[in-house]
């Protein structure tokens, strides 16, 4: 972009009227610039239009409720008491879970699969991991239904309950749906982004800067480590909250797993619920403008949680930029 | 080239023509009579070529919105309109909103106990307590004293219920509403509610999946969902105090009992009914008619499909488990239909 606006100046100045204008429209590069800025736009409108309508429309329930809604825990649509609590925590906790299982996972994956394996192996596997990311969630809310709940109410829960059952996050009775189960079938979907987008951000760091680090004597692994790894910060980074992003909004396979029960516990295997899987199954049958309008008000909640946590995202980025690594 | 212009400028004429002579009715709302309605509707269209109604099973909340909105030609709902509801209809169409009861439906109760085969039998008492979280475990005396000789065990009770707002959910909370006090001032009725106790599952396929894979674990369905998965289910209480097994007949049974005190414009619950023979979780759902339609021709097609569908139509209701009408609800109907205007 830089580049083209560069010579463009040079061969018509801003100051050269209409003609210039009109030569520069032949040239092509005012129409891609016109065209694009339109496109660009448009992602600016769409977004806005969406915050304007879940805005207007959550106006009765806005009004009746004010900032209160955001730490009601009751949800009941037969005496019109709605509140977002629960549904709040139980979209962070099985974010927050699925991340922990997935991010290890991917990066580790991806690292192997741009530093260590063979090439060919490499673009077998990423072939078949896009392949994964496509996989629609409904699938993955049946495997969760059929293998990993049943898993975790046999071996995984039991498992866990012996090794780990001091800590409060693992105690209560274990049904086999709930946030743990939510959060592993949610770590399931987003490790395909994961690795995908980091392997490819892995394989564009220049070949001298591993050359470098190991013409300095640093072990392969130090070299991947240390410097291919943090040169590739901001792009691993961008792949977890992109994962991150889908499991905030996840829907199918979370109301699937996850038990559908608006409370708030510190156990993960007690049952749950999360914003986006509330509105998928009440929307329909929502009768009562108030019970609608406090649905539309949970998605402006999503909404606004996705949006702080991607500023915070940003945030990090910035400050770990700041110590170095990624030079632009 | 010609002799193409004019086949398609024949063609054209002739889809326009047909255009001109066709009635397209637009409806939505209630997903549990959706097989039904959509076999109705299909007969109905073989049978009189011109009339093609098309029907999205959007839900019952949905059915009653677009109805409202008047974006659809009528509607169709698992439960009645409220009195607010029809108020804010009358205000946005000038007009009432006409209620027809169409099939019944009917809840049971399914369970997943180890070992156990006998078919248990649950008195209202035990339903209620056991969805309000009061009865925790499967050998609780209520539920064990109409059990005898049944060996219950002393596990927890697993409580499945829907999490997605449904008629079904609808049938079972105006049920135990009516047979406890309790029930109606913590809980109350809903297509969706604030359950003291218990897992969701997402439709009739979640919660069976979830009861079946659950050892312990207690759900509700639609009858004709349990009868068409051959899934097994228990006796329920009624209100004479017999222990009845969900049948169409029984279903049937109920809404005549029903019918007795069956208001002139039909919103009318049949959970708990009276009669020997009345299975007490069932329920009639309504196609929600305007009162006033100003097309003739969709009046008068929604008239004919009316009276068609309580005549004639009545008999495809037990090839696909829906329990017919009892015969005098299809006569004080069929006396309704004159109020269209």
């Amino acid at each position: 972009m830089s580049t083209t606006s560069t010579t463009l100046e040079h061969t018509a100045p801003p100051s050269a009227g209409p003609r210039a204008f009109v030569q520069r429209l032949r040239q092509g590069d005012e129409v891609a610039h016109v065209i694009t800025l339109t496109f660009a736009a448009l992602i600016l409108l769409i977004t806005s239009l969406l915050v304007y309508e879940l805005w207007i429309n959550s106006h009765l329930s806005r009004t009746k409720f004010g900032l209160s809604f955001f730490w009601t825990q009751i949800w009941d649509p037969i005496s019109g008491d709605f509140g977002a609590l629960p549904f709040i925590y139980g979209t962070l906790v099985t974010s927050v879970v699925s991340l922990v299982i997935a991010v290890p996972l991917g990066l580790a994956a991806a690292i192997f699969l741009a530093e260590l394996a063979p090439r060919r192996l490499s673009d077998g596997i990423a072939f078949l991991i896009d392949l994964l990311a496509a996989v629609p969630s409904v699938i993955y809310g049946l495997l969760g239904i059929f293998i990993v709940v049943p898993l975790m109410r046999t071996i995984l829960g039991p498992a866990l309950k012996a090794v780990l059952g001091d800590l409060p996050i693992f105690q209560g009775p274990n049904y086999g749906v709930g946030f743990l189960t939510a959060g592993i079938v949610l770590a399931i979907m987003i490790v395909p982004f994961i690795i995908s987008v980091s392997r490819e951000v892995l394989l564009t760091v220049p070949r001298d800067q591993r050359e470098a680090a190991l013409g300095l004597g640093a072990t392969r692994w130090e070299a991947t480590w240390k410097v291919v790894v943090p040169w590739a910060r901001t792009g691993v980074m961008g792949s977890i909250f992109l994962a991150l992003a889908r499991a905030l909004g996840e829907t199918m396979a979370v109301t699937m797993v996850i038990g559908n029960d608006p409370k708030i516990k510190a156990s993960l295997f007690a049952p749950g619920y999360t914003i986006a899987a509330v509105i998928a199954n009440e929307f329909t049958e929502a009768t009562g403008d108030l019970y609608l309008s406090s649905l539309i008000e949970l998605g402006l909640v999503l909404f606004l949680m996705t949006f702080v946590l991607n500023g915070l995202a940003r945030l990090l980025i910035i400050a770990t930029d700041r110590g170095g690594g990624h030079p632009s | 080239m010609k002799k193409l212009a004019l086949s398609m400028w024949l063609v054209l004429c002739l889809t326009s023509v047909a255009v001109a002579q066709n009635v397209s009715l637009n409806a939505a709302g209630a997903t549990f009579p959706y097989p039904i309605y959509s076999k109705w509707f299909d007969v109905y269209h073989s049978q009189r070529s011109n009339i093609q109604i098309n029907y999205q099973s959007i839900g019952s909340g949905g059915g009653i919105r677009q109805l409202t909105a008047g974006t659809v030609d009528f509607g169709a709902s698992d439960g009645p309109m409220n009195d607010d509801q029809i108020k804010e209809f009358q205000t946005k169409n000038g007009c009432t909103v006409l209620h027809f009861p169409t099939v019944l439906g009917a809840v049971v109760p399914m369970y997943n106990i180890p070992n156990l085969t006998a078919e248990l039998k649950f008195t209202q008492k035990a339903m209620v307590g056991i969805y309000l979280g009061t009865i925790t475990k499967w050998n609780d005396p209520e539920i064990s004293k109409a059990n005898p000789g049944v060996s219950l065990p002393k596990d927890d009770i697993v409580v499945v219920h829907r999490s997605d707002g449904s008629g079904t959910s609808y049938i079972f909370t105006d049920f135990l509403a009516k047979v406890s006090d309790d029930w109606k001032n913590k809980v109350g009725k809903g297509t969706s509610v604030n359950w003291p106790v218990g897992l969701g599952g997402k439709g009739n396929e979640g919660v069976s999946g979830l009861v079946k894979q659950t050892p312990d674990a207690i759900g509700y369905v639609e009858l004709i969902y349990a009868l068409q998965n051959n899934i097994p289910f228990g006796y329920v209480q009624n209100a004479d105090g017999k222990f009845l097994k969900a049948s169409l007949a029984g279903v049937t049974a109920a809404a005549s009992g029903g019918a007795k005190t069956m208001p002139d414009d039909f919103r009318v619950s049949i959970t708990n009914a009276s009669g020997a023979e009345a299975y007490p979780i069932s329920s009639f759902t309504w196609l929600l008619i305007p009162q006033q339609i100003k097309d003739q021709a969709k009046r008068d097609a929604v008239k004919g499909f009316l009276k068609w569908m309580l005549t004639d139509g009545q008999q495809y209701n037990e090839g696909l488990s829906y329990a017919k009408l009892p015969k005098p609800v299809v006569e004080k109907e069929l006396k309704a239909i004159s109020q269209v205007q």
